[in-house]
This record gives C-alpha cells, structure tokens and sequence, in this order.
C-alpha cells in the first residue's frame, strides 16, 4: 500500500486515490491536422518508465483534486507531487516528500490540463509523446 | 482426483554456455515465449545457431509466477484463433516435448454474477462455439454440480447466476514447461545464456546486428524481442516506442490441502480466479495494481481485496492461510491483446503485450513468432497482433468481451 502525500489533506493511503497515469500528455493543439500515426501515438502511446516518472493522481475520496507525482516505478519511492499545470520538478535527492515540501508548492486550484510548455509551435506527436 | 506426485526432476536439462561471437538470431527473455520461440525456430525452420539471453535464471520472470491458466474461450476470432491453437498444442506438447508437465484439463469455468455478464457470457458462448472453441453455459445448480464448494445462494453480495464453461480448458506446471521446451532447445542445439543481460543494440542505419550484453557485444542477423514486463526498455534502447503500460499483478497460495476444488473457477466481477494446484495448495490471483511499476511487487489491498471475494465465493476457504504472495510485471496494452509482429528498426521482432495472460498463448506465440523471425513476414495467426493496429483502429477489444483476462 502507497502512502500518498495529497498536497491538500496530507498523507492517506493509496486505496483513497485514482490513478491517473502519465502527466504532462496534453491535447494536440492542431487535432484537425494530425496523422493516423501521431493520432496513435496520442490515444494509445505512453511513456513506461522504468525510473523517476511523472504521473497524475486524483484524490477521489478526499479533497478530489488531481494532482502530479514523480514516483519512482522501481522503488516505489515518492519523491516529489505538484501541482497540474505546473513543469516536472528536477529531483535528485532522496525519496519521500511531505506534502508542502516538494520543489514546487502544491496549489490545488488548477484545473485539468497540465501543458507546461506553450512555447511549442509542433502541431504533431503531444508533449511527452516522442521519446 | 488425488493429490498427484510432481514429474521426477530430470538428471540433465540444459549446457550454460559461454556466448558465441554471433549467431543467426538472438531472442531477448528466457521466459516462456522466448524459449518457445526457439524451440520452433529451431524445429521448424532449421535455425540451430541461435541463442536465448536471460538476464536472470531462466523462467525466472513471470513464466513461473503466472497461475497457469490455459483456456481459448476469447469473443473475438482473432483471439479465439490464436489461443485455440495453442490450446491443441498444450494438448501435444508433453509428448512432443518428451516432458510430463501435469497439463490437467480440468476446466475453466468464468462465473456470471450480473445480468450484464449473463448476456455477455452466453454472447460469448455463442461466439465460440462458431469458432470451433468447446463452450457451454450453466446454470446456478450446474456450477454447483461441478464444483461443489462454490456458494450459489443469493445472500452474498454478488451471488453467482450461471458461469461458462470451457471443459477442455486447465492448468500446467509452469515451471517445468520452460525446463521442457528449454532442454528440447539445448538438444536442438540453441544456446541457452542465464545471467546475461541485454543493455543495447548495435544498428548498421536503421537495421539491427548486434546486442550489447553485459557478457560483451554479440553480433546477429536478426533480434526477437520477448521481454514481457521489460519490453519498453528494450523497445525504448533500440530506438522505437511501443503502446504497452507495465503493471505490477499479484498471486498467492495457501498451505496444502485435500483436494477440494476440482476445476478452475474464474470471477471478473468480484474479481479472483481460484484453482488447486497438484500438491494441494489453493492459487489464487487478482487484477493488477492500478500504477505503473517494474517492482515486482503490489500492494496489500489487492490481496485483501481478492481474498475477501475468494471467501465469499468458497466459504471454506474461511480458515486456510495464506503461505505466500508474490508479484510479476505484467506488460498490459489498452486493447487487452497482444503485440506481434515486426518493428520499426530491421530485422527486429517483437512479442509482447500478453499482459496479464500469456502463460496460455506461450506455444502459439512461439510458433507464430518464430514464423515471422524467420520469414520476415506475419503468420497468419499473429498477423492482426502487429503494431500497426494501433494506427489503423483495427484494435482486438477484448477488455469486456473475455471477462478476467488471465
Ligand atoms: C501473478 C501472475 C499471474 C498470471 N496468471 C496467468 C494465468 O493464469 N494464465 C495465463 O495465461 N497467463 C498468466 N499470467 C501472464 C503470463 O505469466 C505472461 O503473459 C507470460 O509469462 C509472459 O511471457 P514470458 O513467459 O515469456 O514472460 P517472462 O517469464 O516474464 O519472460 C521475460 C524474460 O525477459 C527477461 N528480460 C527482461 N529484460 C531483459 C534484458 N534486458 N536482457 C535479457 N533478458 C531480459 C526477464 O528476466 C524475463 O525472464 C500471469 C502473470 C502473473 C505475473
Ligand atoms: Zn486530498
């Protein structure tokens, strides 16, 4: 059993929380002028990493706000969560962050979509979706 | 049915080579599918200069923690067609192999506990019965007849309202398939290397001819790539992506018992699959644990969880104890199939994306694989399983169709 640091309610247990997978995949900005391969690599391709990996979490029986996570898919290890809408926090130190403490202060007022970049002018494969 | 003496241990399985400086083929995983793979390789198409690398000990991945369930009642033709297949192969393979692995044809039975499963399963039933798959659909006093310790009143949460049945359905010994089709492999001459793991690939342009191992560089015509929960890394070294989630999946068993439970009984909607195994013990597994993991374990409530429908379902299984849990990394697709076929780098092939029921489909993967290692081209079993499904929507569905999909 995970225990997860909401960064609203603070730690619970996993059974408390909905899984939401990779984060930072976000809408293609030009769907109408996607091909049949970079549609594929939006609705079915998704990062498997073996490692720190950064990925969405809704506290479905608490305060039923998503939220992002760097958990480490090894270890299992914890090491940052943060706020939708706000970039990957660069992690080197050590696992298990409390809640309040992870590089980038939890805010829970943000809303679904959690595209860091608008700098972006691609209108193929979606963020993250190109490893 | 008595409790049944495991086959004799063999004297001589397979050598542990040291690697050749190149062969024709190397498969990637010494699991189930990449043992079979050259084992056909070799039987059917004369390829004997290939190898096996295993970066553990052989069969050490989910080959021998699955809960060794063989069945084929799959709803769509595609699915039905390819486990058929290797369902009348394990019905072969002990004597082809020379090997007594305890294949038991016990039966499989998908319990029905909604009036939304009911019609699903009789659908299904239908299903494949047209596609020569043996299928039939009982009533609640029918389970009961067949297996006696099952609860079918209706004072439980979920009580059962029929279930299908497939009779030619069972379960084998895991472990000592991989020894069967490992020592034929070694008698055919492959090169079995344990201890050995890939860490990257050598490409002339876009083609593969080589691995880079921990045991040094190895040059190969051709790479067939049949590392289940590990498919993304490799994928991801050689350059391509490939649509699969790994998936922590957990399983357990009791002490031993008397034997009890006469067949295999399967609930998707309470989710746990139950059967005795030869010795006695009680095996029991249940979905997988929701995030991303290559820790080969999962979580705590997952067990709870299948345990609590496990003693709903058999309530004498009020008092027996748990003697061990353990965990595999399943490599799940969104379309609950799997991935067969060619890649985007030359001459490498891939076989993934069993996720959480391969051990069934092992020796057709193998010899639908081996087909198209060494043809260069689908057979026509693995053929709608290729990659490319992904982009043309031709997905295998077969999420709700096939109840648990183990
Ligand atoms: C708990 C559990 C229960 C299951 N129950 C069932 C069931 O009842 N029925 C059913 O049909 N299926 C079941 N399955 C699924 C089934 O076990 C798998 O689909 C099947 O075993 C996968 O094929 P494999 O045997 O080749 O995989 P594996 O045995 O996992 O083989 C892959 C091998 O690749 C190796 N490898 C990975 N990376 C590298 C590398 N870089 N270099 C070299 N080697 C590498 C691994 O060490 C591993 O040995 C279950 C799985 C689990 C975990
Ligand atoms: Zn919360």
């Amino acid at each position: 059993m995970l225990l997860i640091p909401c960064p609203n309610c603070g730690s619970r247990d996993e059974t408390e929380f909905h899984y939401g997978g990779q984060a930072h995949v976000a809408y293609p900005e030009n769907p109408t002028e996607l091909n049949d391969r970079e549609w594929a690599e939006f609705l079915f391709y998704r990062d498997n990493t073996k490692g720190a990996f950064a990925e969405r979490w809704l506290h479905s029986t608490g305060c039923r706000q998503w939220f992002n996570m760097l958990r480490d898919t090894v270890t299992y290890d914890i090491q940052a969560v943060y706020a939708m809408g706000t970039p990957r926090p660069a992690t080197t130190g050590p696992a298990a962050s409390e809640p309040g403490t992870a590089s980038t202060a939890a805010d829970s007022t943000t809303t679904g979509n959690a595209a860091p970049s608008t700098s972006s002018s691609s209108t193929t494969a979606p963020e993250g979706a190109t490893k | 049915m008595s409790n049944q003496q495991l086959p004799e241990h063999p004297d001589f399985l397979w050598r542990n080579p040291e690697p050749k400086s190149s062969y024709d083929a190397v498969i990637v995983g010494g699991g189930g599918h990449g043992l079979a793979t050259a084992y056909f390789l070799a039987k059917n198409h004369g390829m004997t200069n290939i190898a096996v690398l295993e970066k553990g000990w052989l069969a050490g991945g989910n080959m021998a923690r699955n809960t060794t369930i063989i069945r084929s009642n799959y709803l769509w033709d595609e699915s039905a067609a390819i486990y058929e297949h290797a369902l009348k192969l394990w019905e072969i393979l002990p004597e082809e192999l020379e090997y007594d692995f305890l294949f038991s044809q016990r039966g499989v039975m998908n319990l029905a506990h909604t009036l939304g499963d009911v019609r699903e399963s009789i659908r299904r039933v239908g299903a494949n019965k047209l596609n020569g798959v043996d299928a039939e659909w009982l009533d609640p006093k029918q389970v009961k007849e067949l297996c006696p310790i099952l609860n079918i009143n209706d004072n439980i949460r979920y009580p059962v309202m029929g279930a299908t049945y497939q009779p030619r359905a069972g379960i084998a010994k895991h472990d000592h398939v991989a020894w069967a089709f490992a020592r034929k492999c070694d008698e055919l001459g492959v090169d079995i290397i344990q201890n050995c793991e890939v860490t990257g690939f050598v490409k002339d342009g876009n083609r593969v001819v080589g691995v880079k191992t921990n045991q040094g560089t190895i040059n190969t015509e051709k790479v067939g790539l049949c590392a289940a929960g590990h498919s993304s890394v490799l994928a991801e070294m050689a350059g391509f992506r490939l649509p699969i989630q790994s998936h922590p999946l957990q399983a357990l068993v009791s002490e031993l018992h008397e034997p009890v439970h006469p067949t295999v009984v399967m609930s998707n909607h309470v989710h746990v699959y139950v059967s005795q195994a030869h010795k006695g013990e009680l095996v029991m597994g249940a979905g997988v644990d929701s995030y991303n993991g290559y820790g080969q374990r999962g979580s705590f409530h997952v067990i709870e969880h299948q345990m609590a429908a496990a003693v709903e379902l058999f309530p004498i299984f009020a008092r027996a104890h748990v003697l061990r849990t353990w965990g595999g990394i399943v490599d799940t697709t969104l379309d609950a199939s799997p991935i067969v076929g060619t890649t985007p780098v030359e001459n490498m092939f891939v076989n993934c994306g069993w996720g959480t029921g391969g051990f069934k489909g092992t020796p057709a993967a193998g010899l639908t694989f081996a087909h198209t290692i060494a043809t260069g081209t689908p057979h026509k079993l693995n053929k709608p399983f290729a990659l490319e499904r992904f982009e043309t929507g031709a997905l295998i569905d077969e999420h709700g169709a096939a109840a648990v999909a183990h």
